[in-house]
């Protein structure tokens, strides 16, 4: 650690850490970054930029940092870290991004001899056909960042917290401490949120006093006065990256005080926000200035101060400001030797000259050329006004093109900004929520008016003292040489004027463009310059050319704390029924049929393909019996005086006539005329219904009905229930489904007159409590057994031991597909999507005619009455009885490359048919049948024959027998 | 994320809330307009720059649906639904 100073620094020289940066063992002490360790060994390369490959530094030393992103390997493992954000432990493994194979050696670096082939709008121009695929692999390997991670994160978990708050305060520099104890001396509910290792932000790297002490020992002593109000939550490493609506503010904190613990985002609900976010410094502009050891004088200071080491020997300072003045100071005081101060303004002012006697100062001088290959060896001066250049020695330069309050969070409330002449940068000028800014954030930039305006009227001002702030705005530097406007995305000041000659002068333009302004940093230290660039070339001001829109998040923010530990199965959970032990036993192939149900799909014997498994379970429900779980159907029980009436509005179909004890078959529609629901409703007693609805669609009928019932008809007494979970059923369907029921045992008469189809009765079934409903989806003769969910599982083996000696198959989902659409029944999402009315579907009975009024009769009457050709449902029977028909497929005139007059919406092996049969829509099809349709696929044509869309007991005896 | 003003749960996280859309004119008797007057009524929904009266649906929450006015280009609240 040779460039380490002896004394000073916040860090704990009795803790050192080792640790490996691209491939090499370091060493450093407990409180450093990899950017502070680093530079304490002197080392200057540790990075390769985005586009060119140019070698670079360490520029800044916070998230402002655009230079150098560093990839953490192993458990580690992440991407795209500023090398000044990452704390050093022992263990952490660290590589540059961007440079293949090496970091002195990257290939990467021919990019700069094409330079001339990447100039801004580079991806736009190339990422075309033809051409793309020619560049493809090149960029591929050349551009991006670091890799993604492969492996989740082996050392720990990420989290999730909710919290509320009466002041919110982001930012625990000298302004958010002061609000903070403001706040919280008033017993205000305070949450104080700070993206730093520690509290203090400016002044852990300033030599500053505070009521005359260092100002350290006032931040301590705030830190410890706000520890002990318990109604105040005080967060360090812990970034807040968005602020959103109605004062919600999103926090990330990292590596929260538990061991598994990653990260921990919180959502902090504000009555009110104060943004303490200090100021940002900004580049200056010249040719040259992203080479290793050209600096932020900012972040010089910070290394000398915070981190106790010398970031250069021989230093230059160039500024246009007065704030670099007291950093020459400090790199004095720590052995540095200052070569000079460069100073663009011809008149520097008095109070900054008192900061710096004997050190000598250039004013109305720009740097013009820095040299040096892998690091900075010297730089070239030359008056502003025109004049011999020179060269200086160096092997530092620490430069300040001036400070931007960091608006960020201000901007993203959708407050206004206002441009300050005075300040050069922008400033929160009109807030869209309840919140103010105060600190640099607004502008002011000495301690003294930082504290005022934290302290707001709540008290007593500590005393301190810094000199004025003070700054001449130079955008940009004009010599020859690549000069960066952003050293992230490697955008120069030829690119942006590339853009304005091709046109793009909007400065979102611009930003889209040149790519200037995005990236990691999200431009922190270059956007105003860029502003600047454009509005000296265009001959406007500023403000006439405006900011881009400040987005979150402020600093990346990662994956695994966005989702806290809704990850893998809990993040998005699917739903079982009680019997989905027995059927992962029987070793049913499971997966989701709507609603994020998960259900067997078919159960296969060992051996067994697909299709012969699907074929015996449907043989079983046509010849003998089968069994399914339909638990997952939507059920809802309505109550009230209403409910027939409010049936009816909501059915296509008189309900309202149904009585106790039956059920009916009925279709929903909107009130636009497309069909919502279909399913069977029960009628229970004269004030109370059972609704069955489709599994995917149950939630879209629940909010249908609740919005009707509360906001058209609140008058109406009507209460649904949503009662999916509390009614669980086995559906025995089949020609013996009667004798598998005497067999289970029932106290219901199981005769046909005594309890036909479309009825329900209720008693006991097995010893267990049921009603029994007798509905079918399958065309056979059906009982719908329902139980309360603690009885499922043991109905569910009561039936399958009582209907051994029949032959009872368990059947999945795959088989009631064939079957029902053997019986031409709907399925919502096959037959129906959005374009069919109950007419297409040759269901027109179903719409009442004695009913004045109902969703979507009116709607319905009005699209027929357009009269134009409809879409119909059809069976198709292909020529070959093995031409099996991808569902999903056009229909096309004669087969031709023409405009589709259908498409098929299901096709399947049908056993008793033994052949492919599929269901279709077709222009006027109910019209053509007998006639030979065409699919028109890929390769092939497959002919087909038009028939009725049904291919199985077309008089829906056996359902009834 | 809006703040949304439950009448009964008071103030809670939009994602509590389903959103019903924009409240649209009463629907007419079908038997007392024109074509033209039910088509309209069907398929222009109010879009406004500026507050609009919404229902948003308590799903995850007490279940009631409630109407508030939301100002589209602030999303502020401007008026609840116990506001008078």
């Amino acid at each position: 650690m040779r460039e380490r100073l002896p004394q000073g620094g916040r860090i704990d020289r009795s803790r050192r850490v080792a640790f490996t940066f691209n491939g090499r063992v370091y060493d450093g002490y407990h409180g450093d970054t990899l950017a502070s360790a680093l530079l304490a060994h002197g080392v200057r390369l540790t990075a390769r930029s985005f586009k060119y490959h140019r070698p670079r530094g360490i520029v800044g030393y916070g998230v402002e940092e655009p230079a150098s992103l560093v990839e953490l390997l192993g458990a580690d493992a992440s991407g795209n870290e500023p090398i000044t954000t990452v704390r050093i432990r022992d263990g952490l493994r660290a590589k540059s991004v961007n440079c293949w194979p090496s970091l002195r050696f990257d290939i990467g670096g021919v990019n700069q001899l094409f330079a001339r082939v990447l100039p801004a709008g580079f991806y736009y121009k190339t990422f075309k056909w033809p051409d793309w695929q020619l560049f493809e692999p090149m960029i591929r390997r050349a551009a991006g960042l670091a890799r993604a991670p492969t492996q989740p994160p082996a050392n720990g978990h990420y989290e999730a917290r909710h919290a509320h708050a009466d002041v919110f305060i982001a930012g625990a520099g000298p302004a958010g401490l002061m609000a903070a104890l403001v706040a919280g001396r008033a017993g205000k509910r305070v949450f104080l949120a700070d993206e730093g290792t520690e509290a203090g932000g400016g002044l852990l790297t300033r030599r500053l006093r505070i009521e005359d002490r260092p100002a350290m020992e006032w931040v301590a002593d705030a830190v410890a006065e706000l520890a002990a109000m318990e109604h105040v939550t005080h967060l360090q490493n812990a970034s807040v990256w968005a602020y959103r609506e109605h004062n919600l503010m999103m926090v990330t904190e990292r590596s929260p005080d538990h061991d598994s613990l990653l990260e921990r985002s919180w959502r902090v609900r504000a009555g009110r926000v104060i943004c303490a976010t200090g100021a940002i410094e900004r580049l200056l502009v010249f040719p040259g200035n992203d080479r290793p050891g050209v600096m932020l004088a900012s972040a010089a200071q910070a290394y000398v101060n915070r981190w106790a080491v010398r970031p250069g020997r021989r230093a230059v300072v160039f500024t246009n400001n007065n704030s670099a003045y007291a950093v020459a100071a400090d790199m004095q005081a720590a052995g540095i030797e200052i070569a000079a101060i460069v100073d663009a303004r011809p008149q520097v002012p008095p109070e900054a000259l008192a900061q710096v006697a004997g050190i000598d100062v250039l004013g109305g001088h720009v740097v013009v050329r820095t040299r040096g290959r892998m690091s900075l060896r010297s730089i070239a001066i030359s008056p502003l006004a025109g004049g011999a250049t020179r060269s200086i020695a160096c092997d530092l330069l620490a430069h300040s093109g001036g400070w931007n309050p960091a608006v960020h969070l201000f901007s993203q409330s959708r407050g206004s900004l206002r441009y300050d002449e005075t300040l050069a940068a922008f400033v929160p000028d009109i807030p869209a929520q309840a919140t103010a800014s105060v600190g640099a954030a607004a502008g002011l930039m000495t301690l003294p008016e930082v504290l005022t305006s934290a302290a707001a009227t709540g008290g007593d001002v500590p005393r301190a003292h810094e000199a004025a702030y003070a700054i001449a705005p130079l955008w940009r530097v004009q010599a020859a040489g690549k000069a960066f406007l952003d050293i992230q995305n490697d955008v120069t000041v030829a690119d942006v004027q590339l853009a304005l000659r091709e046109g793009y002068d909007n400065i979102e333009h611009v930003k889209r463009y040149t790519t200037g302004g995005m990236g990691i940093d999200q431009g922190k230290t270059g956007n105003i310059n860029i502003i600047g660039t454009v509005a000296q070339q265009k001959g406007l001001t500023l403000p006439e050319v405006g900011s881009t829109t400040f987005r979150s998040p402020y600093a990346p923010v990662s994956f695994g704390a966005v989702g806290g530990l809704r990850t893998g199965e809990v993040q998005f959970p699917y739903r079982h029924t009680p019997i989905t032990e027995w059927n992962r036993e029987q070793g049913a192939v499971m997966y989701e049929a709507g609603a994020r149900w998960q259900r067997p799909g078919y159960f296969p014997q060992p051996g067994e393909s697909f299709q012969e498994t699907v074929n015996r379970e449907c043989g079983a429900v046509r010849e003998a019996v089968g069994v399914y779980d339909g638990s997952p159907l939507g059920t809802f029980e309505l109550k009230g005086r209403d409910t027939g009436r409010f049936l009816d509005f909501l059915y296509t179909n008189k309900m309202a006539n149904l009585k106790p004890g039956h059920g009916r078959y009925g279709l929903m529609l909107t009130d636009d005329g497309l069909i919502l629901d279909d399913g069977v409703a029960l009628r229970l007693d004269d004030y109370r219904w059972i609704l069955s609805t489709s599994t995917g669609h149950a939630d879209a009928v629940n909010q249908q009905m609740e919005k009707l019932l509360q906001t058209e008809f609140p008058d109406w007494q009507v209460m649904v229930t949503a009662v999916t979970s509390q009614w669980n059923n086995a559906t025995v369907c089949g020609p013996r489904a009667r004798e598998v029921m005497e067999a289970l045992g029932t106290d219901i008469n199981l005769d046909n007159a005594a309890f036909p189809f479309m009825t329900f009765r209720d008693g006991t079934v097995a010893g267990l409590p049921t009603r029994v409903v007798r509905v079918s989806f399958t065309g056979e003769l059906s009982y719908e057994i329902n139980v309360a969910p603690r009885h499922m599982r043991k109905l569910w083996d009561r039936v399958m031991a009582a209907g051994a000696p029949f032959g009872i198959q368990p059947v999945g989902s795959e088989a009631n597909h064939v079957l029902r659409v053997e019986k031409g029944f709907l399925s919502l999402g096959h037959e129906v999507d959005g374009t069919v009315d109950p007419h297409d579907l040759g269901m027109g009975w179903i719409m009442s005619a004695k009913k004045s009024d109902y969703l979507g009769k009116r709607a319905v009457a009005l699209r027929r009455a357009a009269d134009k050709p409809r879409r119909e449902l059809v069976g198709l029977l292909p020529d070959d009885p093995n031409a099996q028909i991808p569902e999903g497929a056009p229909l096309t005139p004669g087969g031709r490359k023409e405009a589709t007059e259908g498409l098929v919406t299901a096709c399947v092996w049908s056993g008793v048919n033994n052949r492919w049969v599929a269901l279709a829509l077709l222009v006027n099809g109910r019209t053509r049948q007998g006639e030979t349709v065409h699919v028109r696929l890929r390769d092939e044509v497959i002919a087909a024959r038009v028939t009725a869309p049904v291919f199985y007991d077309p008089g829906g005896q056996r359902l009834r027998s | 994320m809006l703040l949304i003003p439950c009448p009964f749960c008071g103030p809670r996280n939009e994602s509590e809330f389903a959103h019903g859309g924009p409240v649209r004119a009463r629907r007419p008797d079908p038997d007392a307009v024109s074509d033209a007057a039910w088509v309209e009524y069907l398929t222009v929904t109010p879009n406004p720059q500026g507050p609009v009266q919404e229902h948003w649906w308590h799903v995850r929450g007490c279940g009631t649906w409630l109407t508030l006015w939301r100002d589209t280009t602030s999303h502020d609240i401007v008026k609840g639904p116990d506001d008078a």
